[in-house]
């Protein structure tokens, strides 16, 4: 089996979110960055213990700069066999899947995973257009993956449930939480890491199709009204006569 | 400008679908595309909120993802769209993306506002699990938006809609669903404009009876924290935060829940934020507008009964 797991850096989700540049660059000082949750605990770790059973390999591609190379080690630690990173610093998530999309098309890849969404832009957008790209099923918010053959079998989030499918390979999918536990990379992977190959390709021209134009910050909240334990019935009052929520 | 709204139709007209039309209608001429063995009276309604015309298929019964991307392109080519709405909900995440690209079209996705024209066409969206927002200009002819459920409640513009069947080659459907598993009643989490939620702070399944009994009184969906939903308290589906589901109800009141910056991230859309914790120190007061320091086992009970007194003291 040939997996191919898409994965991208984002600000650690303790990371506080301020802006520079008139408030149109994320600011970075003092930023950790770790895996994307989605692409790591479940993408990756899912793809690795299917490969475990079934024999096969995984890659990683992530669309981005040298900046992401850390966050690509802690993947290969974590038990990837190489990585992949077109050298770009994507601001569109057109663009990351046109390269995406662009590679995989050349490789035979059974399955490709991606995260439901970053945390970062939270766009959910890049796994949908990917397969688009690739004219493959897309399987979104899977949260069970099985494979038998060519056959898989998946559980995903829909409106009202959970839906259980079945999709024959190649297809796509984005992986939410469900599809598997988060592993620790140990010692040996993180050595093992350091020489595993790591290839660096060009970016293909793409337009951007959308830009941020500008980021802003929420308003603080005016301050919290204190109620005593013993008086609900003034709570009551405030949300039906002050908030008008009931 | 004339607009495309995809809706899903299951059983019912959802909220979801009267707000994707009326945000809609706001931009430009509004048709609609659906799919399903629908009578026509059952969607009427969505003139009333500003559509012009519905475009039904009936030749498809269940949502697969490269038909449904088929069928909108279809429609969009027929009806000549600048701009394609569809819902931020489960199918919505996954067809959205689908169609930009089929398009070649710029994808906002999450929007909580109407584009703002002035200079472009930027939309306003959630970023950084709602941390932040972001102003996204799309540079593209084509534009597709999903709209974050509870944004914009929908409104009326009473039209008449057209309601005719369309017809188009939608290909084979390669996802089998081979089964459905419903889950729990009533409004579903993102859906729900009243939530009421609790966390590790009551201590053990067997204590939920004071939330559920809370939330039937309000009419509101119940939600938890994710250690709660790990430890199997609670189903998964009511997980919000960050790795679980985003919601911005009208009200979320929390209780026994300490506010970490992940739980914050799911729920500080939220309109009114009402904390429940024994510990004053609690951060989630820092991003509650009301605050009650006291044991969720008195509290939550007092507030069920106020709330019941209020309820008959209004009929
Ligand atoms: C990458 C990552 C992603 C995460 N994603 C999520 C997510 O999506 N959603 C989420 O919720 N968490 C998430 N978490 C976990 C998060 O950091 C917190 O650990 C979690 O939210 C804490 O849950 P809690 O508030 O129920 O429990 P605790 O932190 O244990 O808090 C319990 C609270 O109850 C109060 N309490 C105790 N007894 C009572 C009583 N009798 N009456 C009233 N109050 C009482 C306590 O004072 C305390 O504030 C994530 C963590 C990480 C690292
Ligand atoms: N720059 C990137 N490089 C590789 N994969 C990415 C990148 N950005 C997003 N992805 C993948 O696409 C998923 C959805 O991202 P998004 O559309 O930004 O929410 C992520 O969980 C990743 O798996």
């Amino acid at each position: 089996m040939k997996l191919l797991v898409c994965i991208s850096k984002v600000p650690d989700t303790t990371s506080k979110i301020n802006f520079v540049d008139n408030n149109t660059k994320f600011d970075e000082s003092g930023v950790q960055y770790i895996v994307n949750p989605y692409d790591e605990w479940y993408a990756l770790v899912r793809a690795l213990e299917l490969v475990e059973k079934h024999g096969g390999t995984v890659t990683t591609i992530t669309v981005g700069t040298n900046a992401d190379d850390p966050t690509i080690r802690k993947a290969l630690a974590i038990g990837a066999n190489d990585a992949v990173r077109i050298d770009a610093n994507p601001n569109d998530p057109f663009f990351v899947a046109k390269q995406i999309a662009n590679y995989a098309s050349k490789e035979n890849f059974d399955i490709v995973l991606t995260g439901k969404e970053t945390i970062n832009y939270n766009g959910s957008q890049v796994g949908g257009m990917v397969a688009e790209l690739l004219d493959l099923p897309y399987v979104s918010l899977a949260t069970k993956l099985n494979v038998d053959g060519e056959t898989a079998t998946l559980e995903r989030d829909v409106q009202g449930g959970i839906e259980v499918v079945e999709v024959n390979t190649p297809f796509v999918l984005s992986a939410a939480k469900g599809m598997a536990e988060q592993r620790i990379p140990n010692m040996r992977g993180i050595m093992a890491a350091r020489t595993k190959p790591l290839k660096v390709i060009p970016a293909d021209s793409q337009e951007d199709l959308s830009s941020v134009v500008k980021f802003e910050l929420p308003e603080a909240k005016s301050g919290c009204k204190y109620i005593d334990p013993e008086n609900m019935n003034e709570l009551v009052d405030l949300l039906h006569n002050e908030a008008k929520v009931i | 400008m004339s607009v495309l709204v995809f809706i899903e139709y299951k059983n019912k007209v959802s909220k979801a679908a009267l707000e994707a039309v009326s945000y809609g209608s706001k931009i430009g001429k509004v048709s609609v595309v659906t799919y399903g063995n629908i009578d026509s009276s059952e969607l009427e309604i969505l003139g009333k909120y500003g559509a012009e015309k519905v475009l039904v298929h009936k030749g498809i019964s269940s949502s697969n993802d490269q038909q449904i991307t088929k069928l909108v392109a279809a429609a969009a080519d027929q009806e000549n769209s600048n701009v394609i709405v569809l819902a931020q909900d489960q199918t919505g995440k996954s067809i959205g993306p689908r169609i930009a690209a089929k398009l070649s079209a710029g994808h906002i996705s999450g929007a909580i506002a109407l584009p703002d024209t002035s200079n472009g066409f930027v939309v306003k969206t959630n970023v950084y699990s709602g941390k932040a927002f972001a102003h996204i200009s799309v540079n593209t002819p084509i534009k597709v938006i999903s709209l974050l459920a509870n944004s914009l409640p929908p409104e009326m513009n009473e039209k008449t809609a057209q309601i005719v069947d369309f017809d188009a080659d939608l290909g084979d459907a390669r996802i089998t669903v081979k089964e459905m598993k419903t889950q729990g009643e009533g409004i579903p989490l993102p859906e729900a404009e009243l939530v009421v939620s609790a966390g590790r702070g009551l201590k053990g399944p067997e204590n939920w009876g004071i939330v559920e009994e809370l939330a039937e009184s309000l009419g509101a969906t119940t939600a938890c924290s994710r250690p709660v939903a790990d430890i199997g308290w609670r189903p998964h589906h009511e997980h919000v935060g960050q790795t679980g589901i985003a919601i911005r109800p009208n009200l979320y009141i929390a209780a026994g829940i300490s506010g970490a910056i992940q739980h914050l991230a799911g729920v500080n859309g939220s309109k009114v934020i009402v904390v429940i914790n024994t510990d004053s120190e609690a951060p989630f007061f820092k991003a509650a507008d009301y605050g009650i320091v006291g044991d969720a086992f008195e509290v939550l009970p007092k507030l069920t009964e106020a709330l019941n007194n209020f309820k008959a003291s209004q009929n």
